[in-house]
């Protein structure tokens, strides 16, 4: 059995690690997500830049990829894990995948949003002679930018989520630790340390992206 | 006078699903709208009004025929002579249609921003634009705080931002009250007078069209079923519909159970359609035939500064309240009924069917 003097750095370490896997794959994926979540909205029948082939590609990849469970997909993306990191183990290798779904759902969280507003608004913009580019990034966007807020909120929760269970395929991090420590050697203490540390994690997520959202909405 | 909006044949359709047959939305249409006029569409709902004014400002494309709008072919131009046209012709919404995360100033800068004017001039603009429509004291507000009619009047102030020469307004005060509506049309008003623009309403409520606009189009099935000078349309009906706004706020001819009651009261009922032949003028041939006569049904409404509407009258002539000097009664109803016919419709409700003496 490891003692806490030893098992403390380690912790800290994987906090670290934990911290740095959900920054990262948020960071791309939110970008990555919103584009292709507006590109989504904006192809749909009816919308700005209608092109329904476009979109149904869109839509059928997505429907495709986001239901299958992410210990699977996991595994199932790990040539393309190893392409792009070169490796399947590690911190590094588990952004991949965890930033791929977090794309996929990220996608259809934006696209969601995005629908929500009013078609009014958009038709106003486009009546002023506005780009069509410019009524998507300029005004539909920021119209639903409470919404988007909070869904970036819930996927930040997600993604933690996600990150903990690449840690059972060798990704390092929180996950990784309460399997190592706290499964395998029979540490509760390390278990219920790691679900505490998740708690506060996730919750200041949460008080956050709530106090953002209620700013935006206040107006 | 040069016509800023030409419709020649138009037609725009809308493919529903591939089984059911396409929505004809607006039937082959044929319209002028002549400069620095305020023009009225009218009709029930899904006549086609808001296609018909989508039409103007290319967010629709017609099926056939051609838009042409201040000198741009709508049907073929392309996507940015489109967004160039839309600079010259603002349009104003029933749900107003603010962006609710700009404050006001920023919704009414929104215009100058996409035409490329600098902050500066922006800002003086808007300034200028917010003291115009009366709400300079909210700039810095958020759109969902205000009033629906303080909402119209930044719509208002976003649509002529650019000082186009064109306003649509779709339904612009059906989502306010009597009063607020009031105001919005003075200051409609004032937009077509002060700055010249040439305003197209689209309404169902016939009371609009007879306050604010020289001229009217009306519109039945996608189809303009009578359209000119407002005045000659409502006090001379070519289109049944036509007839039936104008009975909506004038009552029109007693039927039914009203005209049972009525005609229960004795005397001879005599509806006269009331237009540059005024209800003075109807008293005066009653006088000359020495008919007591008094209004017991219908209604004459303002257009423009004249009267339209039709009023029954129970029409006694001496000695009629006896049943035996029956014909000779007829005789003078007869008489009347003649000299009012050569100036305008009379109808004579009891006898059921309408009875016309051509002039
Ligand atoms: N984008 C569209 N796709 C399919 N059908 C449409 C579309 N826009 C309008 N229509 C149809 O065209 C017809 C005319 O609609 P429009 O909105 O022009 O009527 P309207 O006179 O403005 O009615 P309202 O008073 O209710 O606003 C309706 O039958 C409507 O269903
Ligand atoms: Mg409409």
């Amino acid at each position: 059995m490891n003692d806490w003097k030893t098992l403390a750095p380690v912790l800290l370490e994987s906090v670290g690690e934990t911290i740095y896997m959900v920054a990262v794959s948020l960071a791309i994926s939110g970008v990555v997500g919103l584009v292709i979540g507006a590109a989504l909205y904006a192809t749909r029948p009816g919308n700005l830049f209608a092109n329904r082939v476009v979109f149904s590609v869109m839509n059928v990849v997505i429907n495709v990829v986001r239901p299958i469970p992410f210990i699977i997909f996991l595994t199932a993306v790990a040539p393309v894990t190893r392409a792009v990191a070169g490796t399947t183990l590690g911190t590094e290798a588990a952004i991949v995948p965890i930033t791929i779904m977090a794309s996929v759902v990220i996608a259809r969280v934006v696209e969601q949003n995005l629908v929500a507003v009013d078609a009014g608004t958009v038709e106003a913009a486009r009546a002023v002679g506005a780009k069509r580019v410019s009524v998507l990034f300029g005004v539909v966007i920021p119209e639903a930018l409470a919404p988007l807020i909070l869904g970036y909120t819930f996927m930040f929760i997600a993604v933690v989520d996600m990150s903990a269970m690449a840690g059972y395929i060798g990704g390092g991090g929180l996950g990784n630790f309460a399997i190592i420590y706290g499964y395998q050697q029979f540490n509760a203490g390390a278990t219920w340390i790691t679900v505490a540390i998740i708690v506060v994690i996730v919750q200041s997520g949460q008080l956050l992206g709530n106090w953002l959202a209620q700013r935006v909405l206040r107006r | 006078m040069p016509a800023v909006i030409e419709f020649d044949d138009v037609t725009k359709s809308f493919a529903s699903d591939r089984r059911s047959a396409p929505t004809v939305a607006v039937d082959d249409v044929t319209l002028r709208v002549n400069t620095g006029s305020i023009v009225g569409v009218i009709g029930y709902s899904g006549a086609g009004k808001s296609t018909l004014v989508r039409l103007i400002n290319g967010l629709e494309h017609p099926t056939s025929g051609t838009v042409n709008v201040l000198g741009v072919d709508v049907g073929r131009a392309s996507e940015s002579e489109l967004r160039g046209l839309r600079g010259r012709v603002g349009m104003i919404f029933q749900q107003f249609n603010l962006f609710n995360s700009r404050t006001v100033r920023a919704n009414v800068a929104y215009p100058l921003k996409v035409a490329g004017w600098k902050k500066a001039d922006r800002d003086r603009r808007v300034d200028e634009l917010l003291r115009f429509v009366g709400i300079s004291d909210k700039a810095n507000q958020y759109p969902r705080r205000l009033s629906g009619g303080q909402k119209q009047r930044v719509g208002i102030a976003r649509a002529i931002a650019t000082d186009p020469e064109i306003l649509l307004a779709d339904e612009a005060t059906s989502a306010l009250d009597p009063q607020t509506t009031a105001e919005v049309l003075d200051l409609l008003r004032e937009v077509n007078r002060r700055l010249g623009i040439t305003i197209v309403v689209i309404t169902h409520q016939i009371s609009i069209v007879h306050e604010l606009c020289d001229e009217v189009v009306v519109m039945d099935g996608g189809r303009v079923v009578d359209s000119g000078d407002t005045y000659r349309v409502f006090a001379h009906p070519r289109a049944d519909l036509t007839r039936r706004f104008v009975a909506a706020v004038t009552q029109g001819v007693p039927s039914g159970d009203v005209l049972t009651s009525l005609a229960a009261g004795g005397g001879t009922l005599l509806s006269v359609e009331i237009n540059e032949f005024t209800s003075e003028d109807v008293s005066a041939v009653f006088h000359r035939h020495g008919a007591r006569h008094s209004v017991v049904y219908g209604g004459v409404t303002d257009v423009l500064g004249r009267q339209i509407g039709t009023l029954t009258y129970r029409v006694r002539v001496d000695g009629a309240a006896d049943a035996a000097a029956g014909s000779a009664t007829d005789a003078a109803i007869d008489r009347i009924v003649a000299e009012l016919a050569a100036h305008t419709e009379v109808h004579r409700p009891e006898a059921a069917v309408k009875k016309e003496v051509a002039s």
